[in-house]
């Protein structure tokens, strides 16, 4: 098939674009890849201090609660926000040089999940700090950690197509992502915030189900299995809708960068 | 296909919108297409052009601005997509278009060799056996180490010109970059070019530079408004462009 061997051609521009953004990243920063980790981790506390009263109830895992919604959600946002401006700033080489373009989305989705997995680092210290043991359940972590990959990966391409013909799509994700924050239970509980009939506004919320089984897997309760296989056909659908997108508007992208 | 053809195109056109005045966000969009006030002018960059490029021709492609060239040359080189007709091309193919083009200005030219040896569809173990070749080629020394951001437009083209011609491409896309560098630099570049010519590489090459055209092409297509007004020998083809041009 001609589209896996131009794959297999430019295999080695994917691991160097990948390689790229991270370098890049924190080259000039003082503290490298440490960052990667003490942001979080700073976030968590200031979180921590603002609502362990207020919503969390002085629980001592609350930071572990908090860290796992605020990391997840921090690689969709940072991974949908850069694909979708990966094509533009690419620009310059894609009106030069032929490549495959999905190259450069997907290139950018998986520098932020390199990244992502790295800051996950600080979630496995703070969880034995504040005595929270890996179970058996812990295994089942993969699963909402390959959920979020296809999510934002499906996401990260419908975007950057429709970045390309309209610029003003960057604000309005903006404002999107701050809904889905708020649609992310990441510094409450749903049942704190929420009566139990308008709960399906998280249910609605792909990566919520992601966060969900994430929490399941690090705090060692069961699966959620329903929010299991919504994540994943919600992920597969968004993969197979983004590479239909894509393809079908690619041709156009060089006459409107 | 017939069996020596590099390069064959057939019937090609290539149509661009060229909307009124730009329409760049959601918004506007969403209001024009209420107002219905979306309107595109259509506009033919290329229409009707047919030909055939048989192995180790050189060839010139000669023509005023907007005449269409850099818009062939972006569709053989596969950046642009043919609206209508067909362009096949067989092995590889090194578009040698601004060079450097590709590089990222934060990355240090030894990092950039890799990068761009990549965007160029080079595995990274063949770049790694040429590395050293290339920075000899290039004859950046230790700037190699330096952010390509800091070098001079001629050290960037020098880095350029070294990664792109390390294999030997079986068609070569020149657009006027024969001038690469100091004096020096230029003459070892056009030693290297001639060399592809002795071994048969096939040339698509745009110039304004008529002299130059002829020493170095063995046949021009001449393209105004799109269309192939004349394909044939260099020496016929540019005469009857000059004195068009020049009457």
């Amino acid at each position: 098939m001609t589209v896996l061997s131009n794959f297999q051609k430019y295999r080695n521009l994917l691991a160097e674009l990948v390689k790229k953004d991270i370098k890049l990243k924190y080259r000039n920063s003082y503290l490298g890849v440490i960052w990667t980790m003490l942001e979080p981790l700073l976030t968590m506390v200031v979180l921590t201090l603002v609502f362990s009263k207020l919503l969390g109830k002085g629980t001592k895992d609350f930071p572990v609660y908090i860290l796992t919604g605020r990391l997840l959600y921090s690689f969709f946002s940072n991974g949908t926000k850069a694909a979708l401006k990966s094509v533009r700033a690419n620009a310059s080489m894609i009106k030069k040089v032929y490549v495959p373009k999905y190259m450069y989305p997907f290139a950018t989705v998986l520098s932020n999940y390199v990244i992502f997995l790295i800051s996950l680092i600080v979630l496995a210290i703070v969880a034995l700090a504040r005595g929270v043991y890996p179970t058996v359940q812990l295994m089942w972590i993969v699963v909402p950690l390959l959920q979020i990959l296809l999510l934002t990966a499906g996401a990260g391409l419908i975007l950057s197509t429709m970045a390309v013909f309209f610029r003003d799509i960057e604000y309005l994700w903006g404002v999107m992502l701050m809904l889905v924050m708020y649609a992310c239970a990441i510094f409450y509980q749903v049942q704190d915030v929420i009566s139990e009939k308008n709960a399906w506004i998280f249910k609605l919320n792909p990566l919520y189900a992601i966060i969900v089984n994430f929490r399941n897997a690090v705090f060692g309760q069961p699966m959620d299995f329903q929010a299991m296989w919504y994540a994943t056909g919600f992920g597969v659908i968004a993969v197979l809708f983004g590479v239909f997108v894509f393809y079908k508007k690619q041709d156009k992208f060089i006459l409107y960068l | 296909m017939e069996d020596n053809n590099v390069i064959s195109v057939r019937d090609l056109g290539v149509k661009f919108h060229l909307s009124e005045q730009k329409v760049d966000n959601l918004k506007e969009y969403v209001i024009r297409i209420l107002k219905r006030q979306m309107r595109y002018k259509e506009f033919w960059a290329l229409r009707e052009v047919s030909f055939s490029v048989k192995k180790g021709e050189r060839i010139a492609i000669l023509g005023l601005n907007g005449a269409g060239k850099s818009t062939l040359l972006k569709v053989i080189a596969g950046v642009l997509k043919a609206t209508e007709g067909t362009v096949s091309k067989s092995g590889v193919l090194v578009p040698l278009l601004e060079l450097g083009a590709g590089f990222d200005p934060q990355y240090t030219g030894a990092e950039n060799i890799y990068l761009y040896g990549a965007m160029l569809g080079y595995s990274k173990a063949f770049l790694k056996e040429k590395y050293e070749e290339i920075v000899a080629f290039s004859e950046l020394g230790d700037f190699i180490h330096v952010p390509v951001k800091n070098y001079s437009s001629g050290m960037r083209a020098r880095l350029g010109f070294s990664i792109a011609t390390l294999v030997e491409p079986d068609i070569l896309i020149l657009d006027e970059v024969l001038s690469v560098g100091d004096v020096k630099f230029r003459k070892k570049s056009e030693k290297r070019i001639k060399e592809m010519f002795k071994k048969g590489t096939t040339v698509l090459f745009v110039s304004h530079n008529l002299t130059q055209v002829k020493t170095l092409c063995t046949r021009a297509i001449w393209l105004e408004g799109g269309h192939v007004v004349a394909d044939g020998p260099v020496e016929e083809v540019a005469e009857q462009f000059e004195q068009k041009v020049t009457k």
